[in-house]
């Protein structure tokens, strides 16, 4: 009984005993001196688990229920595991050039991973709550990674207050759904969400609904985003635009399909909200930024929106939009991040936004490779990020929410100015003194490469990731 | 006869003093620190009383979970103050303000 419940979690425990044998190893041998090599270690078993993860099939439940493994799960850590592997990859190189990069770094990253699994994995108020403490808890700390520079640790501050806000009205949420509905556990809150739901589980669903939302960082609980995306090390802002998105997005999923799938009608108004102002404060917030890793942010909070979009709908079809989404999503923003990791001026990071002017001369390579990404990112077709976005719009009119779905267009449209703003300072931009150094990392040059080639070639049938992605919702979605 | 009524009006209050304490506090960011303990104990009262009230024990294993989770957060909050001390020196919460968002 433990064994079989045991051999479901596997993969978890394998993460989380690497994450404290490397950190025992680690403190009594030669310390910092590891932290290049565990990095690389960290990544390939990221890599490794990701492909185990991804060969198994069919449905199991362990622990009287408190944890899940599905297809819809499965998708959920693929993704986050592959993109934790490419950012980690990717800071190897930034962070040792400048002193950065301690042994503590992918262990974090490990941990973090681990939680996020379980994130995607819960099927339980408890499980749930363990998963995205430990995901959060790693993440405080990799934000103030940079411990000598005031606006890192203020980031690591503000992320923590804000996280921790959100932590409790997520639990607050959790304890009177479990007032309310006399049990923890998904398929019992789903029953009794069933039969008559009372007063008291509407509000514990509404507020287990905007602790969520400030971990996805959708409006009106995104107020973290820009400052702790501005002030972290350039590398944890990658992380923290990729696989912790996804592990939340996947948990909001989850608790909306698999707690209150039954009650479909009291949930979606509030999500539509949030995808909406998610959708236009991204657009219209982003535009006067001058920091190319704040306009990320906004960016980010703009996408979210979009995710949200699809899982507004409360179909399988919506949820499956939204899986090839954050999929799609998360390519993106390794190669743009890997791209901003290379910006450099005489050796030292930049990340002002008119450092780019008149880049096409000095790095045609890097330009349009860009270009693709920003033109993918704003949604203009034929680039795959054009896909995600029609597919999100369909599963909203789907839906019968055709007024969000013309929302969507209208905020994709405003969103597009800033991001051609920035190809437009590429090209036709003023020609300045210092321009950027012309040499990077071979490693980010070859992840924002990849990244680019698979927005362009990925249209012909986006590597099979909307199959992938349908089969996973439909084990979500009854 | 003290109801479960009363135990989540008190746990309710509890609450709204965390959530206030954290908005309206200019001073401290200690106090930032107490207030976010003050809503997970909040949180707790609102379990014990549920569970006692459903007899169902699920809600205080649920409690211990949220101690455990409470105490390394508020391990990790004061490590990232210290280092936020060292390099502002202060931790007024008006001082938390290098990036403006």
């Amino acid at each position: 009984m433990v064994q079989a419940d045991l051999n479901i979690i596997l993969p978890e425990i394998v993460i989380s005993v690497y994450a404290m044998a490397a950190l025992l190893v680690a403190v009594y041998s030669a310390k910092d001196k590891l932290a290049a090599p565990l990095t690389w270690a960290t990544a390939g078993l990221f890599v490794l688990v990701a492909v185990w993860v991804s060969g198994m099939t069919g449905e199991a439940t362990a622990f009287n229920g408190m944890f899940i493994n599905d297809g819809f799960a499965r998708f959920a850590k693929v993704t986050i595991l592959v993109s934790a592997a490419a950012v980690l990859i990717m800071s190897q190189a930034y962070m040792s050039r400048r002193g950065l990069l301690k042994f503590e770094y992918p262990i974090l990253i490990a941990l973090a991973a681990v939680g996020m699994m379980m994130m995607v994995s819960a099927g339980n108020l408890m499980s749930l709550y363990m998963g995205l403490e430990l995901q959060s808890l790693a993440l405080y700390v990799v934000a103030s990674f940079r411990r000598e520079s005031v606006k890192s640790t203020e980031a690591g501050m503000k992320y923590f207050v804000l996280g921790a806000l959100s932590s409790g009205l997520l639990l607050y949420g959790a304890s009177l759904v479990y007032g309310f509905a006399g049990t923890t556990d998904f398929a019992g809150i789903i029953d009794a969400a069933h039969h008559g739901g009372s007063i008291g589980m509407l509000i514990g669903l509404v507020l287990v609904v905007s602790g969520l939302a400030f971990k996805v960082s959708a409006v009106p609980f995104h107020m973290w985003t820009p400052d702790v995306y501005e002030g972290s090390p350039t590398p944890v802002t990658a992380f923290f635009a990729t696989a912790p998105k996804v592990a939340a997005m996947g948990l909001f999923a989850r608790v909306l399909h698999d707690a209150f799938g039954s009650v479909t009608a009291d949930w979606q108004q509030v999500v539509v909200l949030l995808s909406i102002l998610s959708m236009f404060l991204g657009a219209f917030a982003a535009i006067g930024q001058t920091d190319i890793k704040r306009l990320m942010a906004y960016s980010s909070i703009a996408h979210m929106g979009y995710a949200l979009m699809g899982l507004a709908s409360g179909t399988a079809l919506g949820v499956q939009a939204m899986l090839v989404y954050m999929a799609i999503y998360v390519t993106m923003n390794v190669g743009t991040f890997a791209f901003i990791l290379s910006m450099e001026k005489d050796g030292q990071p930049v990340t002002s936004i008119a450092s780019l002017n008149m880049l096409s001369r000095a790095a045609p390579a890097k330009a349009i490779a860009m270009l693709v990404l920003l033109f993918s990112l704003a949604g203009v077709p034929p680039m795959v990020g054009f896909f995600g976005k029609l597919m999100v719009l369909q599963a909203a009119l789907d839906a019968g929410l055709t007024w969000l779905a013309i929302a969507g267009v209208i905020a994709s449209v405003i969103g597009a100015y800033y991001y051609l703003r920035i190809v437009f300072l590429m090209y036709f931009g003023q020609a300045q003194e210092d321009a950027l150094d012309h040499r990077s990392a071979p490693v980010l040059t070859v992840m924002l490469m990849a990244s680019a080639i698979i927005m362009v070639v990925g249209i012909a049938n986006l590597f099979g990731v909307e199959s992938a992605a349908m089969a996973a919702a439909t084990t979500l979605v009854q | 006869m003290i109801g479960l009524e009363h135990y989540l009006t008190v746990a309710a209050t509890l609450f709204v003093i965390g959530i206030f304490g954290l908005f309206l506090n200019r001073k401290n960011v200690i106090i930032l620190l107490m207030s976010i303990e003050l809503m997970l104990l909040a949180v707790n009262i609102n379990l014990v009383a549920f569970s006692s009230y459903l007899g169902d024990l699920v809600g205080q294993v649920f409690t211990l979970f949220v101690l455990t989770v409470a105490a390394a957060e508020a391990a990790i909050g004061l490590a990232i103050l210290v280092s936020f001390f060292r390099n502002r020196g202060t931790i007024a919460v008006e001082d938390v303000n290098v990036m403006k968002g």
